[in-house]
């Protein structure tokens, strides 16, 4: 709850700054899937804290020296909003002036971001595609094709209940996911791009599993399936730089795309932020879906647990009453 | 094909990886990620040979110059870098098929040589970039692969560790983001070269000092200096062996290479070692660290242990040569980088194969196996003789250019106790010595059999290795020179 408002709060922040693609993205990730993904990994471990052994002293001085040092930083710091600080004066004014010739996107941070240091963003889908993975690696569990009946109908039965909830949110998944890929498409003209995209569409899949179960969702997206697309876009990602290569210019240089430069960096940008939304969304999914997973792997252990101790009961108690 | 060589090293192995999941069939997935390997490796050498020859290499990523896009720069000093770990990444994944079929299920296998592969990139990526914050970004990537490798282990407890390294690694990661996001405050760019003639002017102002002593600390951790190398033995103890061999073998060189690569080339000598206390502590601290994590050796039972704990003791004496501030120095800790890449690669891959027999690397479990794996073992002790320094093997050459630079410098009790340090190298070699040959098998224990032949062709490689750079250093010396008088301007 307080990481969502942390989120939200820090996005606005941002829009203050003037960032607002950052502050999208705040808003989305940090507001929106990490909180959930945080309350994902409680249901699975519990919420209780165990109790302390030993007193952080230690790590209250480190603490303290790290925030006096930030402080200590920022004295000498260009005032904010200076335009004669370093930032303004030597890299950037060439993003702003020229970037409309050189790229052609009218939203600087895209043509930053996507083209004149396209190679970090590549990192940073590589970075998500890894996490994916670590998750995977760690938290999936070995394929189980038993089911129980039960236990399926009373989750069916949950959601039921929660009528106003599903119908409200079945009306509304259709235009999260619209919103998304204007996001995505719309990532060249106003703020936005393949992170916030992959985010808000992974989002209306996250809540369309909470709201019908995780085995109905995983009718709809197959999750090996997922886990493919995560893979195809860093690949798709990383075949534009290559092609470029093929055509004879550096790693992920798009003038050679096309015949006009110009065009030829919309198009390599348009590849790349697909990219970027296809690994985010899978990602996401595929993390909140081993995340979901294994929690019920636990509820129906307990569920197992439960039986059987009931069972046990009931044997102990017809054990009791044969003896009488 | 020859120009794009920078940017193949980093981006084979990327594609490679996602790659792995269409494969999706563990033997298969083997096959391809050694392919891959092989071939960054013979990439790599190309390109130290190139750079050799015709001296720095610029890669313009995207067709942008220097510091509006990312560029990379390969110089002598980066190029070693990639040859070690390619060499020791392509070295140690032969081995990787027969040693992960016991430590790791089916159905992880595949995710286990993507990893690996991510890995791999995440460190080509540090080492062969030219901009600051393309170096934050590789970072991420190796160690999020490596906190998700290591808690791959059989063992519950390598969770653990796994997590209290991601603790630590991420504090690290964000000092050095905080530190790299200053100095992008007080120069307007992120690019090595060109924040090193734009500090020139702002290197008086507070902001970059805190900036120099966040990026400092934060290296510091993920290369597990004496008091913050907390994380690193139960990461390397539980971690499947495979990944305790490449890790051993090359994170560490990673981030030593991220310091002497920030203090000597952004932040420049003069500024690094005059301005603040830097090298009398990394000093002290380089020399506390060989002592306490010697001491600890000894008293360890599991040989991981051992080793990982002599690990933090040679990062120890990288930081020494490093501090003593000289061409000469810097060489020995470079020369170190190399050979204690061949060692303790050899060394932790030879615990895997005893994993591989035993199940289990308690030093208890050694007895008697000297008779039963004869080549593993003796593969252990000439390892062993590496790292404590014995003539005719590497770890005798980094030593003695160890010692000729400290008494260059005319630090007389440094080399002291840099020979003192050897001394307890041996007692804790020795005592993983004394189990295996003079102890009889343990009772009760079936009869072992050497290590099969895919675990035997690595080990031997580093082992040779180990031998063959001990005699005939003309190679490694070379370049390690080479690099560190490019470093000081020296001949460049």
């Amino acid at each position: 709850m307080l990481t969502g408002i942390y989120g939200l709060l820090s996005a606005c922040f941002f829009v203050v700054l003037d960032a607002v693609d950052v502050a999208f993205t705040e808003a989305s990730v940090g507001a929106g899937i990490s909180g959930l993904l945080m309350l994902a990994a409680i249901t699975i471990t519990g919420r209780k804290e165990a109790p302390k052994r030993h007193k952080p002293f230690l790590a209250l001085f480190v603490v303290l020296v790290t925030g006096s040092m930030l402080i200590y930083g920022t004295l000498d710091m260009p005032y904010f909003g200076d335009p004669e600080a370093p930032v303004h004066q030597h890299v950037a004014p060439r993003y702003i002036h020229d970037s409309m010739e050189e790229v052609g996107v009218p939203n600087i941070v895209t043509s930053v971001l996507g083209s004149y240091r396209a190679f970090d963003t590549l990192g940073e889908v590589a970075v998500i595609f890894t996490a994916g993975i670590g998750v995977l690696s760690l938290l999936s569990l070995p394929r189980r094709r038993k089911k129980i009946k039960s236990e399926e109908a009373t989750e069916e039965q949950m959601h039921e209940r929660h009528m106003v909830v599903r119908i409200v949110s079945k009306a509304l998944i259709p235009f999260i996911l619209l919103f998304a890929l204007y996001v995505q498409f719309h990532g060249d003209f106003g703020p936005g791009g393949g992170f916030q995209a992959g985010v808000i569409f992974a989002a209306a899949i996250i809540l369309y599993t909470m709201l019908f179960g995780l085995d109905t969702a995983k009718k709809v997206f197959n999750p090996a399936l997922i886990q493919l697309l995560a893979a195809v876009g860093l690949l798709l990602y990383a075949c534009v730089g290559v092609v470029s290569m093929l055509n004879g210019a550096n790693f992920l240089d798009y003038n050679v795309l096309a015949d006009d430069p110009v065009s030829g960096q919309h198009i390599g940008i348009l590849l790349i932020e697909l990219g970027v939304g296809i690994t985010v969304a899978s990602v996401m999914l595929s993390i909140f879906f081993n995340f979901d997973g294994r929690r019920q792997a636990q509820a129906e252990i307990q569920a197992e647990k439960q039986q059987s101790e009931q069972e046990q009961k009931l044997k102990g108690e017809q054990d009791v009453s044969r003896t009488l | 094909m020859l120009a794009h060589l920078p940017i193949l090293q980093v981006v084979v192995p990327l594609i490679a990886a996602p790659l792995c999941w269409f494969l999706n069939r563990s033997k298969l997935v083997w096959i391809f990620a050694l392919i891959v390997c092989a071939v960054t490796c013979v990439n790599s050498i190309l390109l130290l040979i190139e750079v050799m020859k015709s001296g720095t290499i610029i890669y313009e990523l995207g067709g942008w110059e220097a510091p509006w896009g990312i560029e990379y720069r390969i110089d002598k000093l980066n190029a070693f870098l990639l040859l070690i770990i390619s060499t020791i990444g392509t070295v140690v994944l032969f081995a990787a098929n027969t040693s992960i079929q016991k430590e790791l299920d089916e159905d992880r296998h595949t995710l286990f040589y993507s990893l690996y592969l991510l890995s791999l990139t995440g460190m080509f990526g540090i080492v062969a970039t030219g901009d600051a914050f393309n170096v934050f970004v590789f970072l991420e990537i190796s160690s999020l692969s490596a906190y998700a490798l290591i808690g791959l282990g059989r063992d519950r407890r390598a969770l653990w560790a796994a997590y209290q390294y991601l603790i630590m690694g991420t504090i690290g990661a964000t000092f050095i983001l905080i530190g790299i996001g200053m100095l992008y405050q007080m120069t307007g760019t992120l690019n090595m070269s060109d924040l090193a003639t734009r500090l020139v002017d702002v290197g008086h102002t507070r902001t970059v000092f805190v900036a120099f002593a966040f990026l400092i600390v934060g290296i510091c951790l993920k290369l597990a200096l004496f008091p913050l190398h907390l994380w690193l033995p139960n990461a390397y103890a539980y971690a499947p062996s495979i990944v305790t061999a490449f890790l051993a073998a090359t994170a560490t060189k990673v981030a030593v290479y991220l310091l002497i690569r920030f203090t000597f080339t952004v932040f420049g000598i003069s500024f690094s070692f005059t301005s603040l206390p830097l090298q009398s502590i990394l000093m002290v601290l380089g020399l506390v660290g060989v002592f306490a994590a010697s001491i600890t050796a000894i008293y360890q039972q599991n040989v991981k242990h051992i080793l990982a704990y002599s690990s933090i003791a040679q990062v120890g004496y990288m930081i020494i040569g490093y501090s003593i501030n000289t061409s000469t120095g810097v060489m020995a800790t470079l020369l170190h980088l190399f050979n204690h890449a061949l060692m303790k690669g050899g060394l932790f891959l030879a615990l895997g194969a005893v994993m591989y027999r035993i199940g289990s690397v308690q030093l208890k479990q050694f007895q008697g196996l000297g008779r039963e794996m004869p080549l593993t073992m003796s593969a252990i002790v000439i390892g062993g003789l590496s790292l404590i320094g014995v003539p005719l093997t590497v770890g005798f050459v980094s030593k003695w250019y160890l010692l000729v630079a400290s008494v260059e410098a005319g630090m007389w009790p440094v080399a002291v106790l840099i020979l003192l340090g050897s001394l307890l190298a041996i007692v804790y070699i020795w005592r993983i010595v004394e189990m295996a040959y003079f102890k009889p098998p343990l009772p009760g224990r079936e009869a072992v059999k050497e290590a099969p032949w895919t675990f035997l062709v690595p080990i031997w490689i580093l082992v040779f290795a180990n031998i063959y750079f001990g005699i005939d250093t003309r190679l490694s010396v070379q370049v390690a020179q080479a690099a560190s008088q490019s470093l000081f301007g020296i001949n460049p």
